[in-house]
């Protein structure tokens, strides 16, 4: 079996992983029914599905011969900007009440996404006379 | 002579990881891209360094390398474990909950890499963040014991940022 056959089965194999965890995300993302359960799903696509995916593209390349490693760009810029996606959607979540209310932090007042300023709240008040 | 150093490299770092990246982009490793890539690393640090006041002191690099590999196998098995509940445990039967993990960590770069280390781990998504910063509000997908969770965060990533953030 030559180097090449190798290579060929294991961006198979690669493609087949990264294939079925987005498939396995996608699943989550219809099944569950709460806003905040369902984000759950993106953050395993965007981590071992596309991780796999790309794994499968960088042994493409070196199947080919060209080498290619564009694809760790990608993967660090995702393993990034993911968790940030991901707290803007929890944030807008618990701002909307769109699901369980959090429970009250221990040493501080509230969370920062429920913090009103109170001149602002005063303002709100004041403002239909 | 230190104050040149750090006027022209407010972070070595940064420096460092734009000349990768930039090399990286090329797709090929040759001297004038590696030197283009320099110059473009102590260009824009040294524009945007407004934006970042403080260089973040005492960071370990190699205790960073060791952490990254543990996350890494950590992504990896509750990956497994968390496609497994998808597919297994139906919705009335899950136990989602909100569990709040108390902050050691007070540098915004370790809280930062901590509440990404939660989102990026399957099965436990890093939501806010406390008014003044003591508390990470974080939103578990299945779980019997919520103390369990918080406990496992604190060993596992917290004590070591910990160390690696001093």
């Amino acid at each position: 079996m030559s180097i090449e056959m190798i290579g060929t089965y294991a961006v198979a194999l690669f493609l087949l992983i990264g294939s079925g965890f987005v498939a396995v995300g996608v699943i989550g993302l219809l099944k569950f029914n709460d806003s905040m359960t369902r984000l759950h799903a993106p953050t395993k696509v965007g981590t071992v599905g596309i991780g796999a995916l790309l794994l499968a593209s960088i042994g493409h390349s070196f199947v080919l011969g060209e080498t290619s490693i564009h694809e760790l760009l990608i993967m660090a810029f995702l393993f990034v900007t993911a968790p940030i996606s991901a707290n803007f959607i929890a944030k807008v979540n618990i701002h909307r009440r769109s699901c369980d209310t959090p429970p009250e932090p221990p040493r501080d007042d509230t969370w920062s996404t429920l913090n009103v300023p109170e001149d602002a709240s005063a303002a709100d008040k004041s403002a239909p006379s | 002579m230190a104050r040149a150093y750090h006027w022209l490299l407010p972070h070595p770092f940064l420096t460092l990881l734009l000349a990768a990246v930039w090399v990286l982009l090329q797709n090929q490793v040759s001297a004038g891209m590696v030197v283009f890539g320099i110059i473009l690393g102590i260009i824009i640090p040294r524009m945007t360094s407004i934006w970042w006041p403080d260089t973040p002191q005492g960071f370990r690099l190699g205790k960073m390398m060791s952490y990254t590999v543990i996350v890494m196998w950590d992504i990896l098995v509750a990956n497994v474990q968390v496609a497994w509940i998808v597919l297994t445990v139906p919705n009335s039967k899950l136990k989602p909950a909100w569990v709040v993990v108390p902050l050691e960590l007070r540098q915004p770069e370790a809280i930062t890499v901590l509440a990404g280390t939660i989102t990026l781990t399957p099965g436990t998504v890093s939501a806010d963040l406390s008014d003044e910063g003591h508390s990470l509000l974080v939103h578990v997908l299945h779980t019997d014991d919520p103390d369990g969770v918080v406990d496992e965060i604190n060993t596992r990533y917290q004590d070591r940022l910990k160390e690696i953030f001093q």
